[in-house]
């Protein structure tokens, strides 16, 4: 029932994500107006693509970072991935401003790669008595390189790029700004063909010994899925909040945690609240527009804070 | 056979093993006991890869532990620790049928699925196969990743202390369903147990610790005397004779 809604809850999104916008856009003028059909082409639908594998690959990321450190408060927005994304692709357009966009997505990936291994080396460490020491410790990481970041674009003079990549909008997302985003979803793929691994890694280090899984392996290739995700968000549209937060922990209230059968909802839950909230952005004060980060910021802090107080019914 | 060859074990310069030699041939339950910090969670962990061995070496039916694949270990040895805390929302019928992780490696066949099944049914988990395990008592728990060790269908089994957070009703229904277990279908399991009791029950042989060293090795009426139990434990307990069986009356 609440899977049909979801599904149904998309689907609408994406026709309404195609037909609002500054532009005037119509189901009739799609059929008789060349015009309208190349801002469709152009900017509608790559727009909502964009907003639909993001959203869906930010929550998956999250999922799987919140099984390799086994804490449901931790995702990559805030605890130094896409911090260190920032940083990777600030360093690229400094020291070789004509690198391709590919490039600097590779370099910021490796960056993002070297920042999360930090975090997590650290996080093992952590006294697992205290759950809520890890994710203090990522906002004060993420928080440090951030502000590294910002001091290097400050004294650089590229403080209005970093706002770019900090600050998640899908307005420049038009044709031939985005494809890199379908890298997302390859990792998605991954992820989900690796479900089980990462779901028997979730189970703790003993766990997956006995159960003969290579852990070193599969931790590295989920960081690495998590750090590419990150990587090719941040680059292309910005760090988005709270999403690979609060829909992985909803959708495990009811699904539960098995990977396999879970991902795919997530991806699905978190494809349709990016996109609401980029539609939302668009139409509040229309025609201008308010980036989907804030819009997130707002409708993922209302969510996570509705986590928080129901915990209670599955206790 | 597992033997155990010269292990010893320190962490930071304490030392927790020392010395080790041990076979444990095939079929039967061994329990292991002895005083808290004796070394018997050591042993096991080592035994089962949990962590590097420093010195001597482990034989697991002639593979060496460490060297051997460990997808190769996890088809012959199941371990159970006793911080199995398992914090993921897993009904308890996913949790036993990711037992069968080592022979499918995720894509679980008919078989897979008789075992759950089997498994489900041996514990007495069926009615609670739907629940997600953070909504099970401690108990309810603790049965549910025995279930989960048994369904790895391992020749052996390694419980470190399975009983804890087990009323006496089903702390006497594990140690009998593992008895049932190890006859009928030839496995054998290595349990360290608190209740020395216990182990005086239903254990074939019983290996005592103390210090990280074997101080007695052998049945239950051979080790359970007064004077092994005061070197192990540190004080004098009455032992009674009782069908065949020792019972120590430790609480005295």
């Amino acid at each position: 029932m609440v899977k049909l809604a979801a599904c149904a809850a998309f689907v609408m999104l994406v026709i309404l994500s195609i037909f609002i916008g500054a532009g005037e856009f119509s189901p009739w003028q799609a059929i008789h107006d060349p015009a309208a059909l190349q801002l469709f082409f152009a900017s509608r639908l790559p727009r909502t693509i964009a907003a639909a594998l993001t959203g869906a690959a930010l929550s998956i990321a999250g999922l799987i970072m919140q099984a390799l450190v086994r804490n449901r408060f931790v995702e990559p927005s805030t605890a130094g991935t896409a911090q260190s994304a920032a940083l990777g692709i600030l360093i690229m357009t400094l020291v070789f401003p004509a690198a391709s966009l590919a490039m600097k997505t590779l370099f910021a990936s490796i960056l993002a790669l070297l920042g999360t291994s930090i975090f997590m080396m650290t996080a093992h460490r952590l006294p697992p008595a205290q759950p809520y020491l890890v994710p203090l410790f990522g906002l004060v990481y993420g928080g440090v390189i951030g502000a590294v970041v910002t001091f290097i674009g400050w004294q650089t003079e590229l403080l209005q790029f970093i706002d770019i990549w900090t600050n998640g909008e899908f307005s420049g997302v038009v044709r031939g700004r985005y494809e890199l985003l379908w890298g997302t979803a390859l990792m998605a793929a991954i992820a989900w063909w690796i479900a089980d691994r990462l779901t028997v890694l979730s189970l703790g280090r003993d766990v997956s010994i006995g159960l003969g899984l290579s852990y070193q392996r599969t931790l590295q290739l989920g960081l690495v899925i998590v750090s590419v995700i990150s990587a090719l968000t941040v680059v292309i549209v910005g760090i988005i909040p709270f999403v690979g937060l609060v829909v992985p922990n909803l959708v495990s209230r009811m699904l539960g945690d098995n990977l396999r059968g879970t991902i795919p909802w997530v991806g699905l839950s978190g494809a349709t609240l990016v996109l609401g909230c980029d539609v939302l952005g668009r139409l509040l004060r229309y025609p201008y527009e308010i980036p989907v980060a804030t819009v997130m910021g707002v409708v993922g802090a209302i969510l996570f804070l509705r986590l928080m107080f129901t915990r209670a019914t599955h206790a | 056979m597992i033997r155990i060859e010269n292990v010893s074990l320190s962490h930071r310069d304490m030392p927790i093993l020392h010395d080790i030699t041990l076979s444990l041939e095939k079929g039967g339950i061994t329990a292991l006991v002895g005083p808290n910090g004796a070394g018997k969670s050591s042993l096991l962990s080592l035994i089962a890869r949990l962590q590097p061995l420093q010195t001597g070496r482990i034989l697991v039916d002639g593979l060496p532990v460490g060297s051997t694949p460990s997808r190769l270990l996890a088809q012959r040895l199941a371990i159970l620790r006793q911080d199995g805390a398992v914090a993921s929302r897993l009904t308890v019928r996913e949790l036993i049928g990711f037992g069968r992780f080592p022979h499918h490696q995720g894509r679980a066949g008919a078989a897979d699925i008789a075992l759950v099944e089997a498994a489900l049914e041996q514990f007495e988990l069926q009615a609670l196969a739907e629940r997600f395990i953070d909504t099970l008592s401690g108990g309810q728990r603790q049965r549910a990743l025995v279930a989960m060790t048994f369904c790895q269908g391992t020749d052996y089994m390694l419980l470190d202390e399975p009983l804890n957070n087990l009323d006496m009703f089903h702390a006497r229904q594990l140690m009998r369903s593992l008895r049932s277990i190890v006859d009928e279908r030839q496995r054998t399991a290595i349990v360290v147990l608190h209740d020395i009791n216990q182990a005086a029950a239903h254990a074939d042989r019983i290996v005592a610790l103390r210090d990280g060293k074997v101080i007695a090795d052998g049945t239950p009426n051979e080790v359970l005397t007064e004077d092994n139990l005061e070197l192990v434990f540190g004080y004098r307990m009455q032992i009674m004779q009782i069908a065949g069986r020792p019972l120590v009356l430790q609480h005295l």
